[in-house]
């Protein structure tokens, strides 16, 4: 089966010198759900922002057959939605319909069609409602999937959800986890939050120090490497 | 995060919340016209045009002591001409400058107090105001609100260390603290920025801003227009013919 993204030997160094990627391999195959892992600043958020040219660094990345260069960004952005980790970051349009419709629109659609798009968006996440309000009258859930609603109306081929349960209740972690399974689209998951990767991942890779150290189910990474919450934990950590 | 007193009045659902935008920026433009050149300020002229901001806050059900007291933020402004203009010896249009700064104000409010601002700045767009200076408008309102939620954490954070707002020196240390905080916010909002441009990008930006197209304007909206520049045209013929 061909790869919906194929990363080979990728690199990033940061300007302040701060070697953030040192070699990345990494596959994500239609249809699949791959959580990453890892402790803070192991390169996950800096790996994902090369999946749509937000960075770019030494290596290769392909995206649906799409090596990505600064020539095919506009295209290879239409293929990858990322969901970033602070909605209000992503929410800048004066109303909630507006913003969803933000990427339609930048995308080349007409209003009407960007209008269709945003407002079916908008009912898949289950904020009709919401459609006229300002961002900044929601509550932190419904700011997530207004930003949610943002990156599915661009209709992309791949997801990638940047710590998509951060501000979110139980019962958000819940909703986001069956509306997640709804959705037909690959999917790449940066998450700290090992029961949600396990609810909805396949697989996950494990990151340190910018690099994939491991991969596999995310119950086999959690065991190799002590990877779980505080209450599950062993006491001695393996290293 | 506390909103604004003018925020929470704009989300109402009065008959005049919900004419269009675009209807009210161009009788409240009417109004304004029809107030300054009206050449005569006669009693009757006044509680003519009075009238017709009462009449609106009244259509917007806003609470009258609110907006009259929250119109009187011109009065240092309006007051320093005022005087001047008094001490020159001219005490009737000392009293009209008074008189259509505060008018003005409270017109002003009405609309501001019936429309959600990002409603007024779509309204704007619509009838082609440039829209760099609109987008400019837009983000800097969008994010008054995330820089001060900012601002009110770094206080609640101050304030669980020790911090008393009250307890405040003017002396060189506080100024250092003062001036870290107002650096470590200029910091975050400049992160900010760099982070929306992201999203944007991200979001298939490459540097023009589309937006929907405005709703057409409804037969109510039509009326209203009409009525409301009719009045003004009215009253300032009115006003000239016996002023």
């Amino acid at each position: 089966m061909q790869a919906l993204i194929q990363v080979r030997n990728l690199r990033f160094r940061y300007e302040d010198g701060t070697l953030a990627l040192d070699g990345v391999d990494f596959d994500l195959y239609p249809g699949e759900t791959v959580a990453l892992l890892g402790p803070n600043g192991s390169g996950k958020t800096t790996f994902v922002l090369h999946l749509n040219g937000l960075l770019s660094g030494e290596g290769q990345v392909i995206v649906c057959g799409l090596e990505v260069t600064k020539r095919n960004l506009a295209e290879v952005r239409r293929k990858v939605g990322l969901l970033f980790q602070d909605p209000d970051e992503q929410l800048f349009m004066p109303t909630v319909l507006q913003d969803v419709a933000f990427g339609p629109l930048s995308q080349g659609c007409t209003p009407e069609q960007a209008q269709a798009r945003a407002r079916a968006a908008l009912a898949q996440v289950g904020l009709v409602d919401a459609a006229g309000k300002a961002p900044y009258h929601l509550s932190a859930g419904e700011k997530r999937r207004a930003a949610l609603a943002g990156v599915l109306a661009g209709q992309p081929e791949i997801l990638v959800l940047d710590e998509p349960t951060t501000y979110l209740d139980p019962w958000g972690q819940t909703d986001l986890i069956t509306l997640l399974g709804s959705l037909p689209q690959a999917k790449i998951i940066v998450t700290h939050d090992v029961l949600f990767a396990a609810a909805v991942a396949d697989r996950a890779a494990f990151f340190q120090k910018g690099r994939i150290i491991a991969q596999g189910s995310v119950a086999d990474i959690q065991r190799r490497f002590g990877w779980a919450p505080p209450a599950a934990r062993p006491a001695n950590r393996p290293d | 995060m506390h909103h604004a007193t003018l925020d929470q009045w704009a989300r109402g659902s009065s008959a005049l919340h919900r004419r269009d935008a675009r209807v009210k920026w161009l009788v409240l433009v009417a109004y304004l016209a029809a107030l300054s050149a009206t050449r005569s300020l006669f009693p009757m002229c006044v509680l003519g045009f009075a009238a017709l901001a009462a009449g609106a806050i009244r259509l917007g059900r806003l609470p009258f002591a609110g907006v009259l007291a929250r119109a009187g933020v011109v009065a240092p402004f309006a007051g320093v001409i005022t005087l001047f203009t008094w001490l020159g010896g001219e005490g009737g249009r000392a009293l009209a400058v008074l008189v259509r700064s505060y008018l003005s104000a409270v017109a002003v409010l009405v609309l501001v107090g019936t429309t959600p601002l990002p409603t007024l700045l779509s309204g704007l767009t619509s009838l082609g105001v440039p829209r760099f200076l609109v987008l400019v408008v837009q983000f800097l309102y969008r994010y008054l609100f995330v820089l001060s939620e900012q601002a009110q954490h770094m206080r609640l954070a101050a304030a669980s260390r020790g911090w008393q707002a009250g307890r405040w020196r003017p002396d060189p240390a506080g100024f250092r603290a003062a001036a870290g905080v107002a650096a470590a916010l200029f910091l975050s909002s400049q992160a900010k920025a760099q982070a929306v441009h992201r999203a944007m990008l991200a979001r298939g930006f490459q540097g023009r801003l589309v937006t929907l197209a405005p709703p057409a304007l409804s037969i109510a909206d039509l009326w209203f227009l009409a009525a409301g520049v009719g009045a003004c045209a009215g009253l300032w013929l009115a006003a000239n013919l016996f002023g």
